[in-house]
């Protein structure tokens, strides 16, 4: 498409079963009852002028341009707060109305500059344009007088300037802090002629303020006030195309900004459904790792990972790949070969990767990300519900009355669905927030948890059984619900065992550290509080207890009768873009796409007949088992595309290790990744901004990537560089773009029948199961019973893990993220956003850090029994005394080398979120890091040849 | 394979999975190793002499070579 802003209808859209009719300008109108006249107007191609009012935001009837001429109504009210009557006759162009219109007009533009030429927002900016609706010519009060022109600029953020000469104090930028991001960061400071935006407090500028660089005030303002840089250097863009954001599972679309093949700036979309037209500072405004320095465009190869690598041509590289992965295979046998697909590439990626390891290296040697992080809700959901996935739509948390939050940090890890959440914690929500850390939604402006359950890190289940226990002794259970939904008899058992006086609040207390009175409290309020919504992140997974705890949280919704309907639900927050795609499209080792067992004759039948060849019926090895199997000397090559496992997975030692001893690692990614250290082939992959497919977000939503600019590795998408790979050795695939892989995913997939790019083009989303009983897809999972049938009831016994404190290591380390930073950071720390976190950090409470003689900012040694390395502390009471916390953002640290092979008992998830350490003060780097440093640097030698 | 390693794999699933009596734990034990494990790793526990399993997880390895 070309370049037009987004529609704006002045005030947000209203919900409502009533409708009304009104006469605007001659012409009959009906909308739902509560919309407001000028909202009413836009729906029929009507354009009443407005500076103050936007529809990401409610009315606030400030500026006064909007006047109306209503009949039987005194004065001239304002259409943005006048909301559409019965029979309502409303006049938007009079003679009456252009008068005051044009003399509101003058007074804005009196103290405003008139550099429109030169201006950024010059034929994009809301003031001229409706300075040129209503006609103004000329401003009787001169421009001599007392104004703002003077005013300083802040250009302080990395991303956008604020610039408040142009300020027309609208307050657009203070609403959409407040509305629609709920950080507060902004206010007018001031009254009258001295009104001023303000960020934080006095002294603050924006980047010191609480502001979280969301951009929502940037998309809101109508004028050049706040601006994104970019557009200030590159100018208006010319072109937009929708497309889906590569971070967080989320799911955002954005429009993409371009000015021929030069992206100018990624503008929220407002008709997305995953984001509303609401974004993160990620996906706003970090994208400019896409054209960073620090890329590889050309294929590189090496006999061993000690020497230099050699730029090579593409076809050099895909023989050199081929010839070493059927050797291999020739002397080792198909079970020797294994791929990692990657949860930021598309579907269609996925797709052929696995279908590369399964039906070219002829083994089911196939894993993803998601095995770090969410495969234990894809055990523990089936298991229980029959699908592998959440339950509900992100709009639906608008609905629920009782949000309880276990192991996730919405705000900084689901930015944009954490604004919606907050949004409905506003209106009155209640929230139990369950986490040994205080995050932020805990206490944030106008929100505060009803309970904080700061427990014991690894005593997940034994908090949920304790919860359990509350609702079921004191006879809080929907038993109507479980009697038609669930099976009784299984459901019996189950309330039996958590009835049980031993997992009382009172007893677990002990082991969990939770007050049983607060425990309590929140488990009454969960049953009884209304529509009930639980969502959870890797605070539940990354356990050695994962699955049982996500299958506790399963018993516990259907308990209570909290599933099937809008408000409630079981909601994983999904951590990659498309985590919940690469395990829907078969990248886990034991089950084709569609979660079907390997081991299913009819299944595999179906696609051994589509693909023509015979597939393996044994499971194959998980990453961790790929590893084992390398020291083992059974597993020689991996290919690994858009994943870091040296720096995401846990003891960096062994992974390192198991690089190390095998024949051939290939990466096919961005960068030279930290696992690229220890690999033979280096294939240049191609950003979401550069290739066509698809993701599939948290809540099942399938959205279009679309291409932007051709890819700069000499214009090959991913999967293109994986089909030629597969020719290469010798599968003769004739893929010609990527809508014919979807339809092959939609063939054998059976919660994809009838998904198509074409529909999506049409329908801009779909939330699969989309087939023959879901024609239209599936907002909300289990409405009509489960998928699996009868909801399944399991016990879940707390096993604590085999990860003990003790007097060597006396302190609990748990990891996770920020929100300016993505997982290991290999996007995020090649964009400004380094300016909100540079490096890891070490959080410490004063107690623990006054026994060891740290201060705020010292650098300190993190030691576990699997290795050691050094960081700076943070001191805060946030984490509980014997708790530590750190992210893994920034190889210099690399946390996961402290990290242990503990894993889920069910997936082998890595126990990420309970490894027993002491900290130290230190002054200087550990011996690995030093060690690190150097084997990094000569591993990223090249020797650079012109590639053909 | 790291025998240590896969025994301490197959006592965890085990351990998880004990709640439900010893029948039907060493029934879920022997399908979670048989849907989920590689056939080496599967080969490996099977062909070791087993001294490292708790008695669940020993009866499921028991049927998996049978």
């Amino acid at each position: 498409m070309g370049y037009e802003p987004q529609a704006d209808f002045g005030t947000p859209e209203v919900h409502s079963d009533t409708l009304v009719t009104l006469t605007i300008d001659g012409r009959s109108v009906t909308v739902p009852a509560g919309t407001s006249v000028m909202r009413a107007a836009g729906t029929c191609g009507g354009s009443i002028p407005s500076l103050c009012a936007t529809d990401s935001v409610e009315a606030f009837g400030s500026c006064r341009m909007c006047l109306v001429e209503i009949e039987g109504a005194r004065g001239l009210p304002a259409s943005c707060t006048t909301p559409v009557a019965e029979g309502m006759v409303v006049r938007t162009q009079t003679e009456q109305l252009a008068r005051v219109r044009k003399g509101v007009m003058e007074l804005y533009i009196s103290d405003h500059p008139l550099d429109c030429l030169t201006c950024s927002a010059n034929n994009d900016c809301e003031l001229q344009d409706t300075a040129a609706e209503v006609g103004l010519r000329d401003v009787r009060y001169g421009y001599d007088g007392a104004n703002h022109l003077g005013a300083a600029i802040d250009t302080s953020n990395p991303y956008f300037d604020f610039d408040a000469s142009k300020c027309i104090a609208c307050s657009r930028c203070v609403r959409a802090c407040d509305e629609v991001q709920g950080t507060l960061a902004l206010t007018i400071d001031g009254r009258g002629f001295a009104s001023k935006v303000s960020a934080g407090q006095a002294g603050d500028n924006f980047l010191s303020s609480e502001c979280v660089s969301c951009g929502a005030c940037v998309a809101a303002c109508p004028t050049a006030t706040l601006q994104e840089k970019a557009v200030k250097e590159l100018g208006k863009p010319e072109r937009a195309v929708i497309t889906t954001c590569a971070y967080c599972g989320v799911g955002c679309t954005f429009r993409a900004e371009m000015k021929g093949e030069q992206l100018v700036r990624m503008v929220p979309w407002k008709d997305g459904k995953a984001n509303r037209g609401h974004s993160c500072v990620k996906g706003r405004f970090a994208w400019g790792y896409a054209n960073h320095q620090d890329r590889i465009l050309a294929p590189m190869i090496r006999e061993s990972i000690e020497d230099p690598w050699r730029e090579v041509s593409w076809d050099e590289a895909l023989a050199f790949t081929a010839g070493k992965l059927n050797a291999i295979k020739a002397q080792y046998g198909a079970r020797a070969l294994g791929g990692i697909t990657s949860s930021r590439c598309t579907n269609e990626e996925v797709w052929l990767v696995q279908k590369l390891v399964r039906s070219g290296f002829g083994s089911n040697n196939v894993d993803t990300c998601a095995r770090v992080c969410h495969s234990p809700t894809g055990y523990g959901l089936s298991k229980t519900f029959g699908t592998s996935a959440g339950t509900q739509d992100f709009d639906s948390v608008m609905d629920a009355d009782v949000v309880l939050v276990i192991g996730a940090n919405p705000t900084d890890g689901h930015p944009v669905f954490a604004s919606r959440l907050k949004r409905r914690l506003r209106q009155g929500a209640k929230l139990i927030v369950i986490d040994p850390r205080r995050i932020d939604l805990v206490r944030s402006p106008h929100i505060a948890a009803q309970h904080h359950l700061a427990l014991q890190p690894g005593t997940n289940v034994a908090v949920l059984t304790a919860l359990a226990h509350v609702i079921i002794t004191e006879g809080l259970a929907d038993e109507a619900f479980v009697r038609e939904r669930c099976d009784w008899d299984e459901y019996q058992d189950w309330a039996r065992f958590v009835a049980d006086e031993r997992h009382s609040p009172e007893v677990l207390e002990a082991v969990t550290r939770v007050p049983a009175a607060d425990l309590r409290a929140a488990a009454r309020l969960y049953a009884t509080g209304g529509n009930g919504a639980i969502y959870y992140g890797l605070g539940v997974t990354e356990h050695s207890q994962g699955s049982s705890t996500v299958i506790a949280i399963a018993n516990l919704a259907m308990a209570t009768g909290n599933i099937g309907r809008r408000g409630v639900g079981v909601n994983p927050l999904r951590g990659q873009n498309n985590v919940q795609g690469s395990c829907d499209m078969g990248s886990f080792p034991h089950e084709l796409p569609g979660y079907r067992h390997i081991s299913n004759d009819a299944v595999r039948a179906e696609f051994e007949t589509d693909w023509g060849v015979a597939l393996d019926a044994e499971p194959g090895l998980r990453i961790p088992n790929m590893l084992d199997a390398a020291i083992d000397g059974s597993f020689r090559a991996l290919y690994v595309q858009g994943e870091d496992i040296l720096q995401s997975d846990p003891n960096t030692h062994h992974v390192a290790a198991g690089l190390k001893a095998m024949d051939c690692v290939i990466v096919h990614d961005l960068f030279l990744n930290e696992t690229a250290n220890y690999a033979h082939v280096f294939l240049p992959g191609s950003t979401f901004l550069e290739k066509t497919g698809t993701f599939t977000n948290a809540e099942r939503r399938i959205q279009m990537v679309r291409k932007v600019m051709e890819p700069a590795n000499g214009g090959l998408e991913d999967w293109q560089v994986t089909q030629a790979l597969a020719n290469a050795m010798g599968l003769g695939w004739n893929y010609t773009d990527t809508d014919e892989i979807m339809d092959e995913i939609a063939r054998l997939t059976p919660s994809f029948a009838g998904v198509s790019h074409a529909r999506l083009d049409a329908e801009g989303s779909l939330q699969w199961p989309v087939n023959a009983a879901h024609p239209d897809g599936s907002p909300i999972m289990h409405e009509d019973g489960f998928v699996r049938g009868k909801g399944k009831f399991i016990v879940t016994d707390y096993v604590p893990t085999d990860e003990k404190t003790g007097p060597r290591f006396p302190l609990l380390l748990t990891t996770g993220r920020i929100l300016s930073q993505y997982n290991v950071g290999a996007q995020t720390r090649r964009t400004a956003n380094t300016v909100w976190h540079e490096e890891d950090l070490l959080e410490m409470h004063p107690t623990d850090a006054e026994n060891r003689g740290l201060k705020d900012g010292d650098w300190a040694k993190l030691t576990s029994r699997t290795g050691e390395t050094t960081l700076r502390v943070t001191v805060t009471d946030r984490v509980a005394p014997g708790v530590v916390y750190t992210t893994f953002h920034h190889p210099a640290t690399q946390a996961n080398v402290v990290t242990t092979e503990y894993s889920d008992w069910a997936t082998n998830c890595p126990e990420y979120k309970v490894t027993a350490v002491q900290v130290m003060p230190s002054n200087g780097p550990s011996e690995w890091q030093e060690t690190y440093a150097s084997w990094s640097e000569k591993s990223r030698r090249i020797h650079k040849v012109a590639a053909e | 394979m790291d025998i240590d390693r896969l025994n301490q794999m197959a006592n965890q699933i085990a351990r998880n999975l004990a709640m439900q009596g010893e029948a039907q734990a060493v029934d879920a034990t022997f399908q979670h190793l048989q849907d989920f494990w590689d056939p080496r790793m599967k080969a490996a526990i099977i062909g070791s002499d087993r001294a490292g399993l708790d008695p669940i997880a020993k009866a499921a390895v028991e049927r998996l070579a049978a």
